[in-house]
């Protein structure tokens, strides 16, 4: 039981990073069908940034307090991360709006690879430990031989994921944007023709996509503390699966996906084997796809002629 | 557009230009200040800290803004052209000359470069470029059938590859069994893991479906890392046994080709002779794909391609004309694979990674899907310039000692097919001729032709 529920901790942490990553892969499938398939490598980007901008604040600038420096590194590794993203969309995607089914895919596949040695190039092949932080544990369930704990960074990282998520869903449901943006999900065309600006919307997805995948860059160097140029593929992959675990497509359906792959992932390296994690993670993905397409909260597909 | 004429005689809009430069520096600014202005380096005590490269920085951004202000001014500014929409027409038979030619040229390669290197440096040429080039021509024309003639997305091609690779390698060693022996034995298992695997999936359309191949693909790479005691997990399997000609070993004893010949021992003989095995092995597939194009299952692959849902109602069993198609595919990775174990004579995990399913798949569609030719080009193109990086010495020269080309190789593999993609969407090759016609053969633009939702 203390196993179970300490797994469950964890598990929930890993998904809610799960999650964040989910959210872009599903709004950008949602507003223009395609499978960004660079994006994994996007939260990488937003990794590193994390860790260049902690070192800065750490090293350099000699900021003792580590609420201050996360703050910072949170808020650079966002902007930065968006602008990323929207150079990408401008460079790689938007050109080939309206071309033919593989072509965006194929960029994609190739920005992905771009990103991944962009980085191994500039910043070196190593791995890249930063300093641990927020290590202190709450101890929930003492007992003789198991003491159930959460860790500071595991509230830390449960809180900004509960509270981006929540603002992002007022920005999606209440504002205009986030109209606009459920509009040209709908229908690109009409939207258009009702004065949307739908170059902008999808720019603005694509932003919004990295901003989210930058939170979960930043709790991804706070959890693991080291991060490496080929970080973003496998989370890429898993995040893709809880969007489709979700229904690809709807926002809280990735957000529980991310957590059912999270829970999946830490349950079977307790249980089972750690070996076999990834080969879990990919039979989930390859047993929903093949029985419930749609996903949990995504609506079936209708073929059309 | 505000002024009418502007598509006539463009004026430049200098206050424009400028202002596009600003922004464009400073987002270039933004996204590679934290990258190359910043590295983080370990120092002694294995801390990450933080070193400046402020020049290179500088550098970059200006090489970016030029090139920008170089487009507005020359490139984009170009009065629009209306292009004329020419009427599809036969193009001029190229292929008539040009694959009697290619297959000369692909025929005396070896004896060009022997000619002019010698035996000892033309190894390399043979090897990195005529086998590694060969290997992915073969590869790209395999999937060709997948994703080229039946439209489906395959983004775990590598698996059968491995599943070649390691079924020549395992039974090699176990059981001693001849490279002649196990070339179609190791075609019959990956086709049949690509009915295995393709039976379930294929119900699943498109994005899903590439996906779902890819997650198979990463499986069948996993499953060979962790599974030790079946494939010795990373370490991989050593001392695979080379293949033979009509049971002649390529070594240097008595009973070794080049003895039997009364020729002078050399390693050159062995990579001459898998020079040849391989250019057959490729052909093998092109001639395969050809001969199916005319044949009702290869009719049905590209009517699958093009509208599945007209397909069915015509009457063609979609499930069986996808699971040929992906068995085909696979039968040719397999006869791959075993021939690349049989080449390394070492085959890890290592070498199946998805980033290699990448490589094939890129090639097949930067190439144009559906077009040979088009395989062949992307193939030179990609895996060719691929291995020139790493003899690019004289880069040296311009950039320092430490400049190391072959750190860029997969960075520009990257930018290149985001190039090719954008500037031809559907490969190099995009026209198609029809293997059926009445009367007489048009062939058909890339662009009039839509994809189905394979």
């Amino acid at each position: 039981m203390e196993v179970f529920l300490q797994q469950l901790i964890n598990g929930i942490t890993l998904g809610s990073i799960y999650g964040l990553i989910a959210i872009g892969y599903t709004m950008v499938f949602g507003i223009i069908g395609m499978v960004n398939f660079a994006h994994g490598d996007v939260f990488m980007v937003s990794a590193f940034i994390a860790v260049i901008t902690f070192l800065l604040l750490t090293t350099w600038l000699g900021i003792g307090s580590i609420a201050v420096v996360l703050m910072i590194c949170l808020v650079s590794a966002m902007v930065l991360t968006s602008i990323w993203n929207w150079a990408i969309e401008r460079i790689a995607y938007r050109p080939l709006r309206g071309s033919f089914r593989l072509a965006p895919l194929i960029s994609a596949i190739g920005m992905s690879i771009f990103l991944s040695n962009f980085v191994q190039v500039a910043q070196g092949p190593r791995n890249k430990p930063v300093t641990p932080m927020l290590r202190d544990v709450i101890t929930l369930v003492k007992s003789d031989t198991y003491d159930v704990t959460i860790s500071y960074k595991q509230i830390m990282i449960w809180a900004v994921t509960a509270v981006l998520l929540f603002g992002f869903w007022y920005l999606v449901q209440k504002t205009s944007l986030g109209r606009a943006q459920r509009a040209c999900e709908q229908d690109r065309k009409m939207a258009s023709l009702l004065g949307i600006d739908v170059d902008r919307t999808i720019s603005l997805t694509f932003v919004m996509g990295a901003a989210l995948a930058a939170v979960a860059g930043v709790m991804y160097m706070v959890y693991y503390g080291v991060v490496s140029f080929s970080d973003g593929f496998t989370p890429g992959v898993k995040a893709f699966t809880a969007a489709v675990l979700g229904g690809i497509g709807s926002l809280p359906g990735a957000v529980i996906g991310g957590l059912l792959i999270g829970l999946i992932e830490v349950f079977w390296s307790a249980y089972f084997t750690i070996d076999y994690k990834d080969v879990a993670a990919f039979s989930i993905l390859v047993i929903v796809l093949i029985f419930m397409p749609q996903g949990i909260l995504g609506k079936p597909e209708v073929e059309k002629v | 557009m505000a002024n009418p004429v502007s598509a006539a005689a463009p004026s430049l809009d200098y206050g424009r230009i400028a202002r596009e430069a600003l922004v464009t520096g400073l987002v270039a600014t933004a996204i590679l200040g934290p990258f190359i202005g910043l590295i983080t380096v370990q120092n002694m005590d294995h801390q990450l800290i933080l070193e400046t490269r402020w020049p290179l920085l500088a550098a970059l951004i200006a090489v970016i803004v030029g090139v920008r202000v170089f487009f507005s001014l020359f490139v984009w500014n170009r009065a629009v052209k209306i292009k004329k929409v020419a009427p599809a027409r036969v193009p001029f038979k190229i292929e008539r000359f040009a694959a009697p030619f290619f297959l000369g040229l692909l025929f005396c390669y070896p004896i060009f470069v022997l000619a002019g290197l010698g035996a000892g440096g033309s190894i390399k040429w043979i090897d990195n470029f005529g086998i590694q080039i060969l290997i992915y021509i073969m590869l790209g024309w395999g999937l060709n059938i997948v994703v080229g003639l039946a439209g489906l997305l395959d983004l775990g091609y590598v698996a059968f590859y491995a599943v070649g690779a390691y079924s020549y390698a395992l039974l090699a060693k176990n059981f001693g069994l001849s490279f002649w022996v196990l070339l179609p034995l190791a075609g019959i298992l990956a086709s049949f893991w690509g009915i295995i695997l393709g039976f379930p999936v294929l119900r699943l359309r498109g994005d899903y479906l590439a996906i779902v191949t890819l997650a198979f693909g990463e499986i069948i790479r996993l499953i060979l890392i962790n599974w030790v005691d079946f494939s010795n997990g990373y370490a991989g399997i050593s001392g695979i046994p080379r293949p033979t000609l009509f049971g002649i070993p390529f070594n240097a004893t008595d009973k070794g080709f080049a003895a039997v010949f009364g020729l002078e021992f050399s390693p050159i003989y062995r990579t001459i002779f898998l020079y040849y095995l391989i250019l057959a092995l490729a052909l093998l597939t092109a001639w395969v794909t050809v001969r199916l194009r005319h044949l009702p299952i290869g009719r049905a692959w590209e009517a699958l391609r093009e509208d599945e849902i007209a397909c069915r109602s015509l009457g063609i069993n979609t499930t069986t004309t996808k699971l040929t198609a992906f068995a085909t595919g696979a039968m040719f990775a397999g006869f791959a694979g075993s021939f690349f174990a049989a080449r390394q004579g070492f085959i890890s995990p290592e070498s199946f990674t998805f980033m290699e399913s990448a490589n094939i798949l890129a090639i097949v569609v930067l190439g144009g899907m559906g077009s040979l030719w088009g395989v062949v080009i992307a193939a030179v193109a990609l895996v060719g310039g691929f291995e020139l990086m790493r003899e690019m010495d004289f880069l040296k020269m311009v950039f320092g000692q430490d400049f190391d080309p072959t750190q860029y190789r997969t960075l520009l593999f990257g930018a290149a097919m985001v190039a090719i993609m954008l500037w031809k969407p559907r490969g190099l090759i995009s026209t198609r001729e029809p293997t059926a016609f009445l009367k007489v053969s048009k062939s058909v633009s890339g662009s009039h032709v839509s994809e189905g939702h394979g």
